[in-house]
């Protein structure tokens, strides 16, 4: 008998507010594939990567007894968001890494009872559906396959940069600059990739407000790119690149002089429609550009 | 003994003379290539072999000039230091050769890198002092003062991160990667004593440290792992360390996070950014959004606003924990 698939569930700040479609989705996928997932209901916000240039040291206290609380469940981590798995995976390499600095960091986790062990790993659910899970065992489960589609994958930076960070993460990490999880998903679901040059590159998200017009034009020429391609949709593994390319087409579309309003999924939503989960389920209903094809 | 293998391999060469071409153009140049060539013994053949006039910039042969930085497919390489064998599995036998930006392009592979030098010079990239002009003893650095530098000095000013940077791609005034980690390297220095004046240059808005977009393209794609990016968030640390953050959108961004995780565990995205933006300018500038997105069920209310179990833990570590104040 095949071992079910249990994880701790770090489902980020995100999930819980701007994007509950991308909980609910990832809660239905999950009961679709017999994956249980036991959320850390003690986890705070990851510092997004923006706590860590105010104060290095708080954020790294808080990671670690973020997965402190993975630990003491004894399962690995699997993560929803691109950056909050590269902030932990982060937190954790460096505590691995430096014992100084893990003793300085375990002293504070002391006052409140806890240690870092680092006995936990850490991983997105992209990764553990394709590496844990298996795309072969996914592609028996596919009833609804997605072949009328193009779908455009985008990345996202945080899951396949910095790729050491990444190779040591996942045990193979992904070729930053040709990278296939996404194709391979959409391919295994039956859909067809499009190719496109900004696939890999940075949506904008984490200098929204500090950098608006540079940010702009790196979600007006995502957007254009997959556009250009031929894209119906796209998807993603990232709920932080899904709220750019979602709700800020119209700033975007002024920046690059185009229309640039399309449907952008969440990986979840994409896996969850193959395998027959209802759009009410995967909450489609929730996106601003409208997903219009269901 | 190692075998040495061959395969035939598709170049797409860019082609470009600022003096006679109004757009440049790329020719297609099939050649066996050998399992120990790296790519500079690419572009000197194609000089040698194929056609004279190719230009491009050599010198060491041994990774330390960074003459020779072009792109592959779009990954930065130092061409002297790449091994056709690495590219070819990342891409396939079809591999486009390409300036390290085609718009600074002046002749092929040689490009007018002026900008890049003058974002250099912006940082005062440069040990400063009073120094006694007849000293007595050398002036000592601990091995611990010297491991401050985090490899920043490695930087052998090749470009690659500095080319590679969508911030600097969007925004020319953005001082970029390679001089941010130069600004680093002199302000983590014992010796030197203008940190403050650096961090005036690399705190201001549009040109500094908060217009990174934080993709991690610089620390993925330097050649000696100087890691940009780390130096540029220990640049953001030094600004509040120092007590010289202005207080503006992207400190109050940073800073609103450690607010929100105090107050509820979880961030509160809507009031990050009216704690970032302002009341007004937020709603002057997000508004439209922001109805969009509660129309669809986007919005969290204040009065439902999930909060992490546990919250006295964490109100405890942060006040034990916090090291900086804003």
């Amino acid at each position: 008998m095949e071992k079910k698939l249990t994880y701790a569930l770090f489902t980020g700040c995100t999930a819980k507010e701007s994007t509950p479609e991308q909980l609910m989705s990832t809660y239905a996928v999950a009961e679709k594939l017999g994956i249980e997932l036991v959320e850390l209901s003690e986890a705070t916000c990851c510092g997004a990567s923006h706590l860590q240039d105010y104060d290095d040291f708080l954020s790294l206290v808080l990671n670690a007894r973020n997965i402190c609380y993975a630990e003491s469940r004894g399962m690995t981590m699997v993560t929803i968001c691109n950056t909050c798995q590269l902030n932990t995976a982060m937190t954790k390499h460096r505590l691995d890494n430096d014992p100084e600095l893990k003793a300085r960091v375990n002293e504070k986790l002391a006052e409140v009872g806890l240690e870092y062990k680092g006995t936990s790993e850490i991983t997105h659910f992209l990764y553990a559906i394709i590496d844990d899970f298996g795309l072969e065992t996914l592609k028996e489960k596919v009833v609804t396959p997605l072949s009328q589609f193009n779908i455009a994958p985008f990345y996202g930076c945080h899951n396949i940069r910095p790729s050491e960070l990444q190779n040591e993460t996942h045990g193979k990490a992904e070729n930053p600059y040709n990278p296939n999880s996404l194709d391979d998903l959409i391919v295994t679901l039956g859909g067809v990739n499009v190719d496109y040059e900004e696939k890999n590159k940075c949506c904008g998200f984490h200098a929204e407000l500090q950098a608006p017009k540079t940010a702009a034009l790196l979600t007006g020429k995502a957007l254009m790119g997959a556009m250009d391609a031929n894209a119906d949709w796209m998807v993603t593994p990232c709920p932080l690149c899904h709220l750019k390319l979602d709700t800020q087409y119209e700033h975007a579309g002024h920046a690059v002089g185009r229309d640039v309003k399309m449907p952008v999924l969440h990986m979840q939503q994409m896996v969850g429609l193959a395998l027959g989960c209802t759009p009410a389920e995967l909450g489609l209903k929730h996106h601003v550009s409208k997903v219009n094809f269901v | 003994m190692t075998t040495i293998t061959t395969q035939t391999i598709t170049f797409n060469v860019f082609r470009f003379n600022a003096e006679t071409d109004y757009l440049p153009h790329y020719k297609t140049i099939e050649m066996e290539v050998t399992s120990e060539e790296v790519v500079l013994d690419i572009l000197n053949r194609i000089k040698w072999d194929v056609d004279g006039s190719f230009s491009y910039r050599r010198s060491c042969r041994h990774g330390i000039c960074g003459a020779c930085a072009i792109k592959v497919n779009g990954k930065g390489v130092l061409a002297c230091k790449e091994r056709m064998n690495d590219l070819i599995e990342l891409f396939g036998t079809e591999l486009t050769l390409e300036p390290l930006s085609i718009k600074r392009a002046v002749k092929d592979m040689i490009i007018d890198k002026e900008d890049f030098w003058k974002k250099h010079e912006q940082v005062k990239p440069y040990l400063i002092d009073e120094i006694d002009e007849h000293p007595e003893s050398e002036n000592l650095v601990t091995p611990k003062e010297e491991a401050q530098l985090l490899e920043a000095d490695y930087c052998i000013q090749c470009g690659l991160c500095h080319y590679s940077c969508p911030s600097l791609e969007n925004n020319e005034s953005y001082i970029g990667p390679a001089a941010f980690a130069a600004a680093y390297r002199f302000n983590a220095d014992v010796r030197d004593k203008a940190t403050l004046d650096r961090l005036d240059i690399v705190n201001a808005p549009d040109q500094g440290v908060w217009d990174c977009v934080k993709c991690f393209e610089c620390q993925e794609v330097c050649p000696k792992e100087v890691n940009p990016i780390e130096k540029i968030t220990k640049l953001h640390n030094q600004v509040f360390e120092n007590g010289v953050a202005i207080n503006n959108v992207a400190t109050r961004h940073a800073v609103g996070f450690a607010h929100s995780i105090k107050k509820h565990g979880l961030l509160d995205e809507a009031e990050l950014v009216r704690y970032s933006e302002g009341t007004v300018p937020m709603l002057m500038k997000h508004g439209k959004v922001g109805f969009k997105m509660f129309k669809v069920g986007k919005v969290v209310m204040p009065w439902n606003m999930p909060k992490s179990d546990k919250l006295d833990e964490v109100k405890a570590l942060i006040k034990s924990s916090s090291t900086v104040k804003f």
